[in-house]
């Protein structure tokens, strides 16, 4: 008899409970207390709860200055983050599809490497490169991957595609021929579920020939 | 008669264009309901069950209510009332950023009182099982019966009978862009609604109903969408939720699913199970076929799938049942019912043509009445090399052992009269054409611009094709069926027909010549009896002066046609250590009827057949007997294919004649026969049950050893 048919047969009702961490003081629990940069903030965050810094991030070649908390994604600031002026910084390109670094839909340059936004912390992100799908192309001119991918329709609702972009680049920065094998393998971090694959391999061939 | 003329005359209709959108798309550029910030923006989120089956005793927000940056706290379950499956809502919160939303989550005080689940079909089929409904006997809903002609009659002629069973999991859709919308009110009885939605139109109903207000104040704009694949056709708990928590904040809320509510609670592809019998004469007709079934399309029903499927059979007795569990509800899923009845159809075909000691090939072209068929068959087997495959399962040497297989598939397609289309010719020589369609990623905006660009003799570029807003009150139909392209394509080619008369109307007594005298050249109009009299476009909407063309059209039926058939040839290498099934390469012959572009065509094609393989090798819900919970709820565990699953794939576009048929659907049919079939021929043991995963061929081949 399994475990289960046990416990509809004593015809137990269990109570269970969700609750969160820390009742009352809620506020507290999603507050870890590291990350602080002077003592003015480390004092704030014992009131406030909630411990802030300033940062500054290099995106596509500007400078943003930008409040986070610790657990603040650096994609969490490039898709919803402000700057200390209150502009929105609103690169929406990178996309969050499966919130935990196994689809590449969030994919971005971090000094050339391809990186899951998702998955590193915005303040580990200071005094790096970041390159967002947004800056790949040069003003109008589009990057050669972005041509072959509208060439030859590697896109189909389109909300991977950014990740792929990025992904391709990085592969392409690598290893200027890539055959087949190593295409799959450049881009097997990036999930699509329209199934635009062929046509993904067939544009970052194209482009290959073309850089 | 409308038509659309001869393929030879066709300047941009049938060939490869690429699509208005993509600039958008690999700049970053396009917008999607995610990608919405608009000022003043809360997040919301909804708090959800982790048990499948309990009474909710005692909600308590206070906590959550009092976080600093929290906006509203709302319940969406009264205490008395029952949860019935992991996932179902609980509350909801609105705060001023998406991780203070996520907070307030875990603020809110839920009791519950746990009760007995069910979770798979089998637990819930057993006798004395707990109840999902208590109003229902028991978990199976009275079966449906269907037949025809004399079952026992026809086994009695059968030369050789084949009784299995067959079953498919249930499948999640796993839209890239979780269902969500953002919800701004203008005031108090208007608001904006970007849904990610594959019916605009649908929506703001659905949700004018629901707020209580009239349709046209609910305007929907769903500019581009990442996916939905049959499952994004209402606004759903979560699109009212943000709906009100935006009406108590005042403010603009965002409100996505995360990744696991989507496997939760956002739909899937029901499972199924059949038992079936059936029947074949010497000669290879099929005679008999008998078969009992069910599947679990979760709480509610909805669990139907076909069988048979493509072939004749003279006789034939189902009968098939609905299995409740405690798990979220189906909804239609890229072609409902056909994928998983496909796969038992032509595992059966198979099995029957061993019998009988015929090729499958042979055997099915014997049985299968469809002539555009029998075409594809001959193309098809040219395509793949038909004559390497195994004549004998399994009697290839070595570890790694090739084989090949062949299904088929069948479809409607043929749309529907439900849109609604206006094409614009401005006095400035700029075209619009609008109707309130939505581009799921299948390129009907781009083969709106390739019709309005070849009635005019210009470019696709030159036309704005505005879609997925229902503000101009232009309505279009959902797109699900496979019906998007056949229900709009013939309203914007008698639009852009009736708009380019319009304006020869203008064009003639310039060119001092009969209307009916008139063509349409490449940028320009001119006489057809004398072609020395020409004027370019913009000359010619020059005349217009301050008037716009503004033309309707009618969804004229002899421009579309329905029911395609298409058929698949795989070809596989099994690693009988390892049990790894690797696909070589996938032929998918489609009939497409008049593929407006062609280009766009081949990719979903490509994309069937690649969710085909998802569903045939690696895609299941897996739940927990012991604790109700789906354990796969993420993009890591549940496996959807990636890179190096994706074989050489040789789309074929069938296009045999000159009516616009949909093929968003058919080509994710024929794809699981077509592997299963080729894994029996590659290593001469049967795999019945859905995914073919490295377990299965291992216990397989031990059994056979």
């Amino acid at each position: 008899m399994s475990d289960k048919d046990k416990k509809q047969d004593t015809n137990i009702s269990r109570r269970s409970f969700i609750k969160g961490v820390g009742t009352g003081t809620v506020a507290a629990t999603v507050a870890p207390a590291i990350l602080v940069s002077d003592e003015k903030t480390a004092e704030a965050q014992t009131d406030q709860a909630i411990s802030k810094a300033e940062i500054q991030l290099n995106i596509n070649d500007t400078l943003y200055e930008i409040e986070v908390e610790a657990r603040t994604t650096l994609l969490t600031v490039l898709r919803d983050g402000t700057d200390t002026g209150g502009n929105n910084v609103d690169l929406t390109g990178a996309k969050l599809i499966c919130d935990r670094g196994e689809c590449g839909g969030c994919t971005v340059l971090v000094d050339g490497k391809a990186v899951y936004a998702c998955m590193m912390l915005a303040m580990d992100a200071q005094g790096k490169q970041i390159t967002t799908v947004e800056g790949i192309a040069n003003g109008d001119n589009l990057h050669p991957i972005q041509e072959a991918f509208i060439k030859h329709d590697a896109m189909m609702c389109g909300f991977c595609t950014p990740g792929f972009i990025v992904s391709s680049v990085a592969l392409l920065n690598e290893n200027r021929k890539p055959t087949l094998t190593e295409i799959k393998e450049g881009l097997s971090g990036n999930t699509c579920r329209c199934g635009t694959y062929p046509f993904i391999f067939d544009a970052v061939e194209t482009a290959s020939e073309k850089m | 008669m409308a038509s659309w003329g001869e393929a030879s005359q066709s300047r941009l209709i049938g060939k490869r264009i690429t699509r208005l959108s993509g600039k958008e798309k690999v700049t970053g550029k396009a917008k999607y309901t995610y990608d919405i910030n608009r000022p003043g923006m809360l997040y919301g989120r909804i708090l959800r069950s982790e048990v499948p089956h309990a009474t909710v005793t005692e909600i308590d927000l206070t906590d959550a209510q009092e976080m600093p940056g929290v906006r509203a706290v709302m319940p969406l379950i009264e205490a008395g009332r029952k949860i019935r499956y992991q996932g179902q809502e609980i509350a909801a919160v609105a705060a001023e950023t998406d991780d203070i939303a996520k907070d307030a989550l875990r603020a809110i005080y839920v009791e519950l009182e746990e009760l007995p689940f069910v979770a798979t079909e089998a637990d819930a089929m057993a006798e004395g099982a707990p109840q999902v409904h208590d109003d229902w006997n028991g978990n199976q809903s009275n079966p449906s019966r269907g037949g025809q002609g004399d079952v026992e009659a026809g086994f009695a002629e059968a030369a050789v009978t084949v009784e299995a069973t067959y079953h498919t999991p249930v499948q999640t859709h796993v839209c890239l862009e979780t269902h969500g919308h953002v919800v701004e009110w203008t005031d108090e009885q208007n608001l904006t609604v970007w849904a990610s939605t594959q019916a605009v139109f649908g929506v703001r109903n659905d949700l004018a109903r629901r707020l209580e207000l009239p349709a046209n104040q609910v305007h929907v704009i769903t500019e581009h969408m990442g996916g939905g694949f049959g499952s994004k056709f209402s606004p759903g708990v979560e699109g009212l939720t943000a709906a009100r928590l935006s009406r108590m904040t005042e403010r603009p809320v965002k409100l996505m699913l995360t990744r696991k509510a989507e496997h939760l609670v956002a739909g899937n592809r029901p499972s199924m199970t059949q038992h079936v019998k059936a029947g074949a004469t010497r000669d290879g007709r099929l005679i008999a076929y008998d078969m009992r079934g069910h599947g679990t399309g979760g709480t509610g029903g909805g669990a139907g799938f076909t069988g048979p499927y493509v072939y004749h059979v003279p006789n034939i007795r189902t009968e098939r049942t609905n299995v409740a569990v405690n798990a979220g509800s189906q909804r239609a899923m890229r072609a409902p019912g056909h994928p998983q009845g496909a796969f038992a159809m032509d595992s059966l075909m198979d099995e029957l043509a061993e019998k009988l000691g015929m090729n499958p090939l042979e055997f099915r072209r014997l049985n299968d009445e469809s002539e555009v068929r029998q075409a594809q068959y001959t193309l098809g087997a040219q395509e793949i090399g038909w004559h390497r495959r195994n004549s004998v399962a399994g009697s290839g040497t070595g570890i790694k052992k090739r084989g090949m297989g062949v299904g088929s598939g069948q479809w409607g397609g043929g749309g529907g009269a439900n849109t609604q289309a206006r094409v614009n010719i401005n006095a400035d020589g700029t075209v619009e054409a609008i109707t309130g369609t939505q581009d799921l990623g299948t390129g009907i905006r781009t083969a709106i611009a390739i019709i309005v660009a070849e009635e005019f003799g210009l470019t696709t570029e030159d036309i704005i094709v505005k879609i997925g807003d229902s503000a101009p009150g232009l309505p279009a139909g959902g797109s699900g069926g496979s019906q998007t392209t056949p229900s709009v394509a013939p309203v914007i080619k008698t639009a852009a027909a009736n708009a380019k008369q319009k304006l020869f109307e203008h064009v003639a007594p310039l060119l001092q010549a009969p209307v009916d005298d008139l063509r349409i050249g490449t940028g320009t109009i001119y006489v057809a009896s004398d072609r020395t009299k020409t004027v370019t476009w913009q000359q010619a909407t020059g005349l217009l002066g301050q008037e716009t063309i503004s033309e309707g059209g009618e969804w004229d039926r002899e421009l579309r046609q329905g029911g395609v058939a298409g058929t698949q040839f795989a070809e596989v290498e099994v690693d009988t250590q390892t049990g790894h099934v690797k696909i070589l390469k996938i032929v998918a012959v489609q009939d497409c009827g008049l593929a407006i572009n062609r280009l766009t065509t081949e990719s979903q094609i490509n994309g069937g057949v690649i969710m085909g393989i998802g569903q045939t090798l690696l895609e299941e819900r897996i739940m927990d007997p012991m604790t109700g919970r789906m354990l796969n709820a993420n993009l890591e565990d549940y496996k959807v294919p990636g890179t190096h699953e994706i074989p050489e794939i040789k789309p074929i576009v069938f296009d045999t004649h000159r009516k616009v048929s949909g093929v968003g659907e058919p080509p994710c049919i024929p794809t699981l026969g077509a592997i299963a079939n080729a894994v029996y021929n590659a290593i001469g043991v049967r795999i019945r049950e859905l995914p073919i995963t490295p377990d299965k061929v291992l216990n397989a081949l031990a059994e056979k050893a």
